[in-house]
């Protein structure tokens, strides 16, 4: 188990490293100069100046020297320093991969709750107008733009209904306030980005559970239970859905990268302080170590959650446990 | 006069009672189509052009029946004009994105080993880097304008064809029928384009409806985020401009909105409508 973590590993950082290297090289032939965009940032600047700024930053390098030099320097926890925010990289990205993971994690785990029960709820009724309403409900959900269901979202909340923040992540007002307070008020404003993101990811949770549910059901096993007078939440719990879980958790794992991208337009439209934001604000700068740092965290956030979802699938189903 | 039903017409009616969905889908998708057609063809107005005041709300009848934008444009005239920059753009990034899926999946599908490692190795690069995120890097490459938008989007959409087009390879190549083929001396060509992948296009077709509906939603993030071309009224880029003033007026938001969910929400039942009339076998749960 533990050679085989450390196999998973080694691949994802091979693949983690092929994305910086990819990025590096498509950031630096874009059209447009770093050493310009950053003298623009200073008002303008001569020849001189910007032959400064070239040697300061190393862009006056041959292209393979300067991703050496970035490779050895992310070998050793540094990811560069931003041209924009004049602040490292590294404490960019640490300040803002904490409120992306709290979205994408609590968006995950509602939209796979609701998304297994509406499954359920399909499965069982058989026919009637219960599997219709849901197929028609998620499939209306996953047609809707991200972006758009977030300002539909916003506009009903500011001026409609105004019970829940639809900006930003915490109440300036609340800094000084205790931390429950503090808490509550983040779950607050967290509210709204989880439900966008919820409502377009749930679709393919409660089509698979429904779909493996369907096929379980009519196993002959569960024929037995149900002969052994099992009552019915014991079938479809206990029984039922243990085995129609296994192909939830690929989707899940297989979903996270467009998790992510979901999360990025969401981040935008709620001003949720998150990596997506950084990124967007970084790239429309021009800031490209930070849009690098950012590209890194992602994919090694898609690494991560990909070795996890194995691991999991190994728990789920003993039959794997023993393959090396 | 035969006398006989036409078996095209009889076949299309059967098609219709499996997938009653699909007729819906591509009725809907065919009016798209008409308003796409009317605005580059016949339609002389300009959506650029400012018509009256900002923020005219909505009437549904008459003059300005959808309002006018930000800036005092006719909202309707420029929902008409959306829909061809982004039905060419999806189409455009759909077709790059099969063509791409289906050709490197068979390779690696058919020939498997050193090769298949070898693709599938790099369809897992694509996988790991969110899609938006790669496709927001490379549109600020270029110059956005709707063909490198469709060229960005056909680049990052196609991993999920490559892996069904390589699955489905992998499964019929070895059936009785493609080695009878390759007995009778059908050389790797013959046997990948014209034995295999006729045999593999049902779950493909279906596949496409999801590409189409993941380029549409990809052109409105994109110009929603404004790294759209800004000359191109494309649905994303109305929502985008009018954003900032959406507590203001509702309007300019929510019908680019409402037409970007009605024809993904056309392409997708079209997909769910094939799936079934393709594939018997499926419930199209």
């Amino acid at each position: 188990m533990t050679g085989y973590i450390a196999r998973r590993l080694l691949h994802g950082l091979f693949l983690v490293a092929g994305v910086v290297v990819v990025n590096f090289v498509l950031l630096r032939l874009a059209p447009g100069d770093t050493a310009t965009a950053i003298a623009g940032e200073m008002g303008g600047a001569t020849a001189d100046v910007l032959a400064a700024i070239r040697a300061d930053y190393g862009l006056d390098r041959p292209l393979p020297t300067q991703l050496a030099i970035y490779l050895g320097h992310i070998a050793r926890g540094d990811l560069g320093m931003s041209h924009y925010f004049n602040l490292p990289v590294s404490s960019l990205i640490a300040a803002r991969l904490g409120p992306t993971v709290l979205l994408v994690a609590s968006a995950q785990i509602v939209a796979l709750v609701v998304g297994v029960a509406l499954g359920v709820l399909a499965a069982r009724a058989r026919g009637g107008a219960v599997p219709t309403l849901v197929t028609a409900f998620t499939t209306a959900c996953h047609a809707m733009p991200v972006f758009w269901t977030g300002i539909m979202l916003v506009v009903l909340f500011a001026s409609i209904l105004p019970v829940l923040p639809v900006e930003g992540m915490s109440d300036l007002r609340l800094r000084d306030a205790g931390w429950i307070t503090r808490t509550l008020d983040v779950a607050r404003h967290l509210v709204l980005p989880v439900v966008t993101l919820v409502l377009v990811h749930l679709a393919q949770y409660a089509r698979i559970t429904g779909a493996a549910m369907r096929e379980v059901l009519a196993a002959d096993f569960i024929r037995v239970v149900r002969a052994k007078g099992a009552p019915e939440r014991t079938v479809l719990f206990r029984h039922a859905l243990r085995n129609a879980a296994l192909p939830v958790l690929t989707v899940a794992g297989l979903q996270f990268g467009h998790l992510l991208s979901g999360a990025l337009l969401v981040e935008t439209v709620f001003n949720w302080p998150g990596l997506g934001r950084l990124a967007f604000e970084s790239l429309l700068r021009r800031d490209y170590p930070t849009v690098l740092g950012v590209l890194l965290c992602a994919a090694a956030m898609v690494v991560v959650v990909n070795l996890l979802t194995d691991l999991a699938y190994r728990l789920a189903d003993p039959r794997l446990r023993t393959v090396p | 006069m035969t006398g006989r039903a036409d078996p095209w017409l009889r076949r299309f009616l059967s098609a219709c009672r499996t997938g009653p969905s699909a007729v819906v889908g591509m009725a809907a998708l065919l009016v798209v189509c008409a308003m796409a057609l009317y605005s580059v063809f016949l339609d002389g107005r300009d959506p650029f052009d400012i018509v009256s005041l900002p923020h005219r709300a909505p009437t549904f009848v008459g003059p300005l029946p959808l309002g006018t934008d930000y800036l005092g444009r006719d909202l309707a005239v420029c929902l008409l004009a959306g829909a061809a920059p982004t039905l060419s753009v999806a189409a455009v990034a759909a077709g790059l994105a099969m063509v791409l899926g289906v050709a490197l999946g068979a390779l690696a599908g058919f020939f498997g080993g050193r090769l298949d490692d070898l693709l599938m190795r790099f369809t897992e690069f694509f996988q790991v880097l969110p899609a938006l995120l790669f496709a927001m890097v490379l549109v600020t490459l270029w110059s956005p304008s709707p063909t490198t938008i469709a060229l960005t989007i056909g680049f990052v959409a196609w991993p999920p064809t490559a892996r069904l087009a390589r699955a489905e390879f992998l499964r019929i190549r070895d059936l009785e029928y493609v080695v009878a083929a390759r007995a009778a001396g059908a050389g790797a060509g013959h046997l990948m384009w014209r034995v295999i992948l006729p045999n593999a296009a049902p779950p493909l077709i279906v596949s496409a409806t999801l590409v189409v509906t993941t380029a549409i939603l990809f052109e409105a993030a994109l110009s929603f985020l404004g790294l759209g071309d800004p000359d191109t009224m494309s649905w994303g880029q109305i929502i985008g401009a009018n954003r900032e003033y959406v507590l203001d007026a509702w309007w300019p938001v929510a019908f680019p909105g409402l037409a970007i969910f009605l024809t993904v929400l056309a392409v997708s039942l079209l997909g769910d409508g094939l799936n079934r009339i393709l594939d018997p076998k499926s419930d199209g749960a």
